[in-house]
């Protein structure tokens, strides 16, 4: 049977792919710019809308980093309000497992999934960074290696806590004077290295039972957590064929958890660019890169590389012949693509080799080192490349993210997503009313995570 | 012409009244859905209120301050009021909204961004109220601390209140300066520089305190109103110090109109002593309302529901049952006593809020001292507070270049 294409849709934001200075681009802040990507989202039947989080103003070289956007709305309060102005599409909101409390958190998503009808999401994400826990009354962080125990504990905390009402827990009947069933209404304890909690929690259960779990990360133990317990993994790999071993990695794990491989969808993420013909969008492309990596951020991207102030060098001179900065410290603070680069040495020598054979500039050797999953050719080209992704088991759909705010979907809507359409291979309306109507995935049973988790 | 009154309502489940749900027009079926909260709002906004607040608390439902008892025969359950203010932001245009989110386990962070969040997504509309917790019930949600007991009246119950309000204090001053820490304009879009922000008006707020510290600056530029309205309830001195401190917007429960000047005397004083800088700060005072058209009805409908709930219900603020006349009355009277403003409670909802704005109002406004149009503000500017300036653009030099 031919594959549905799941798709969402990521509001750009912090990130160097957005391109701010696109006259087109409008603000990141103002909610009438989340009410006109979200409804281009859902003219075009897309499962969900998708909000990235950063707790703490990236900095590097000691100063706020200017040359990105700066700056994001919170996304409770932003996913409630487009509850108002949405009806189906489902609203997922990354919310980090370390600066936040498992009781404050499930209220708050518990509470999304109310105020939505059964349309909120969770992207649960770790933190180890003492940076961004300077702006938190717990302060410090977590030995990187504890990341994921903390989060795994979190999470089953809060599913916990999701689970403590009965659907038909509200009874409401005057005349017998019942507002709720049972007097032990939100009774919960959970005890585990990282939480003693105990207590009555105060949301009744959701109509899809609980918030949709998202999950990043492509470490073994990051695989191991969405295997063991999200709905969807987000990733990124470039090739078809990395594609297809990740997603045969993922979907090979769930089994031993008692799991069947179509609930955990794999849901990459990617940008694109459309011109009317693969020519046009291959020029185009070439040119949004240019705005993407300016000479200065070729600058701050090589300083995370060589983790030293560039400031003076030439951006469109060669790649530097000097070798990075070793040790703990790191220029840069608060960006996730610090880590990207890996072994500081090793790549700073195949940047310098690739600079030498293709005769590149440092800012060319960024611009190809740092691009990222994405879909550039004409909207027939792209509406096939993304169903061959799918359709070979390479993903199960795509989070794609526009690289201007907040119209840059709308083109892909206009135009790729009709042909999918024609194909038989994406909705031509929404059936279900919940986010895991749409995403195709079963209303948990309650207690079922504590169970599994009991068992395996 | 006597001085306009700003009125507020206060929603909370189906009604202030415990028993408020088994009401025939209540919809008790409906407490955890977008559309009741919708609704409500929506009825408070076409009576031209200045706002709304949301009640809110980390635990369940009581009759007991300490923790959560085991009756099944009141409302228990409850939406987290932030999300809830945000989910009616978009569905209405000119009503304030003002939700509860405690101080004391949470994250002034994230408490910032939130309300500075609402106050985007609601153009201007947002407010706060901090709420202190005191509920050793609450503490063992979160599992980081104890609460010591403070229910029972002793000396050290009234130090461990010192010590949450010490505490609030911090929470109040971090969350502000937070809203202040983009200035205005530090958004720049330079093309030509290729500079999204002038990182030169984002400040660190380098807080540190007893409880805390945080760093900044704030993840949310600064919110149209540039500091939403912080209101805090209060009804004895260390909460009328926390307000006088860190609110905009204070609601009181005196009991008669002179001890509502007492009160007001009391506020006002110590606002000049501890926060003179601030700018004005209101006082509202609580009132529970029952109301009915007919002479003595409410009055028969509020013992019907005591005699439902079991035992005849008390308030922490003076409860009104009477006509809407009589309130009127009542309002116009006790606002004589310096009151800026009420702040209604609903014993049943939607009859009381219904009976506000489509009895009350018309009331006051035939009386020449209620609006009969909203003006466009902000919700700050409707309570005739001034859009404050950055703090740290405050400070700047003349040439713009901080230190």
């Amino acid at each position: 049977m031919t594959k549905q294409v799941h798709l969402a849709a990521h509001f750009p934001g912090v990130n160097n792919t957005t391109v701010w200075s696109d006259p087109a681009a409008g603000s990141h802040i103002e909610f009438d710019s989340f009410v006109r990507f979200a409804a281009a989202a859902e003219r075009g039947l897309f499962d969900f809308l998708f909000l990235a989080e950063g707790l703490r103003l990236r900095e590097q070289n000691g100063e706020i980093y200017d040359l990105d956007v700066v700056g994001r709305p919170d996304t409770f309060a932003v996913l409630s309000a487009l509850a108002a102005v949405t009806e189906h599409l489902g609203l997922t909101g990354t919310i980090n497992s370390t600066f936040n409390e498992p009781y404050e958190v499930a209220r708050q998503f518990a509470t999304l999934d109310q105020l939505s009808g059964g349309r909120g999401a969770w992207n649960v994400v770790t933190s180890w960074d003492a940076f961004t826990g300077e702006n938190f009354r717990r302060g410090g962080f977590l030995p990187e290696d504890q990341r994921y125990a903390r989060a795994k504990a979190f999470l089953d905390a809060a599913t916990v806590l999701f689970d403590t009402w009965a659907a038909d827990e509200v009874v409401a009947d005057r005349d017998s004077g019942t507002f709720v069933r049972s007097a032990e209404v939100g009774d919960f304890t959970h005890r585990d290295d990282h939480f003693d909690i105990h207590g009555r929690f105060t949301v009744p259960r959701s109509p899809q039972g609980r918030p949709v779990v998202f999950q990043a990360g492509d470490s073994d133990a990051g695989r191991e957590f969405a295997a063991s317990t999200a709905d969807a993994i987000f990733t990124r790999h470039g090739t078809l064929d990395a594609g297809r071993a990740f997603y045969a990695d993922v979907k090979g794990r769930l089994g031993r958890y008692g799991r069947r491989p179509e609930e955990l969808l794999v849901l990459p993420a990617a940008t694109f660019v459309l011109g009317d013909t693969d020519r046009e969008a291959e020029d185009l492309a070439a040119e949004v890169r240019r705005l993407q990596v300016s000479g200065q951020t070729a600058l701050r991207f090589a300083e995370h590389v060589w983790n030293r102030d560039l400031s003076d060098l030439d951006p469109d001179g060669p790649v530097p012949e000097f070798d990075p900065v070793e040790g703990e410290h790191t220029i840069a603070k608060g960006r996730a693509s610090v880590r990207m680069f890996g072994d500081r040495l090793a790549t700073a020598r195949q940047w310098r080799e690739l600079g030498a054979t293709e005769h590149l500039s440092l800012r060319d050797v960024v611009i190809r080192q740092t691009a990222r999953q994405n879909f550039i050719g004409s909207p027939e080209t792209v509406a096939r490349t993304i169903n061959d992704y799918v359709q070979a088991d390479a993903s199960d759909g795509f989070i794609l993210v526009p690289h201007v705010t907040p119209d840059g979907l709308d083109p892909f809507v206009e135009t790729v997503v009709p042909i999918l359409q024609d194909w038989g291979v994406h909705r031509t309306g929404y059936t279900g009313s919940t986010l895991r109507d749409n995403l195709g995935l079963a209303v948990p049973a309650r207690g079922d995570r504590v169970e599994r988790r009991v068992a395996s | 012409m006597p001085a306009p009154l700003h009125l507020a309502v206060a929603l909370d489940g189906a009604g202030w009244h415990p028993a408020a749900w088994r009401e025939p027009a209540a919809r008790p079926a409906d407490l955890f859905t977008a559309g009741y909260w919708t609704d409500l709002v929506q009825e408070a906004e076409r009576g031209l209120l200045d706002l709304v607040t949301l009640e809110d608390s980390l635990g369940l439902q009581s009759t007991r301050r300490d923790g959560p008892d085991r009756r099944t025969d009141q409302v228990r359950g409850r939406l987290d009021a932030v999300l809830v203010a945000s989910r009616v932001a978009p569905t209405t245009s000119a009503i304030g909204l003002v939700p509860t989110a405690q101080v004391t386990h949470t994250e002034p962070f994230h408490v910032s961004k939130a309300i500075a969040t609402l106050d985007f997504v609601s153009r201007g509309r947002a407010g706060w109220r901090p709420q202190v917790s005191a509920a050793p019930a609450d503490a063992a949600h979160f599992g980081r601390r104890t609460v010591p007991p403070v229910f029972d009246g002793s000396p050290a119950a009234a130090a461990a209140v010192d010590e949450l309000f010490a505490e609030a204090d911090d929470h109040v001053e971090v969350v502000r300066r937070l809203w202040d820490s983009w200035e205005d304009d530090a958004e720049i879009r330079d093309v030509a520089t290729g500079r999204f922000v002038d990182r030169d008006k984002l400040h660190h707020i380098d807080f540190s305190g007893r409880f805390f510290s945080v760093r900044g600056p704030s993840i949310v530029p600064r919110p149209p109103q540039g500091q939403p309205v912080v209101a805090a309830l209060a009804h004895t001195d260390r909460p009328y110090r926390f307000a006088a401190r860190g609110a905009d917007l204070v609601f009181v429960t005196p009991d008669s109109r002179d001890a509502a000047r007492d009160i007001v005397d009391t506020v006002q004083g110590l606002r000049a002593t501890l926060a003179a800088d601030a700018g004005p700060l209101r006082v509202f005072a609580d009132l529970v309302v029952f109301l009915d058209d007919e002479p003595g009805a409410a009055r028969d409908r509020r013992e019907r529901l005591d005699d439902l709930d079991g035992a005849p219900w008390t308030s922490d603020a003076t409860i009104v049952t009477g006509t809407p006349a009589e309130l009127a009355d009542q309002l116009q009277d006790w606002a004589a006593a310096g009151l800026d403003g009420f702040r209604l409670r609903p014993a049943t909802l939607p009859h009381d809020l219904q009976a506000i704005t489509r009895a009350v109002v018309p009331l006051l406004q035939q009386r020449g001292v209620f609006r009969r149009a909203y003006d466009g503000r902000t919700l700050r500017g409707r309570l005739g507070l001034d859009r404050p300036v950055s703090r740290y653009a405050a400070t700047r030099t003349p040439e713009g270049v901080s230190a």
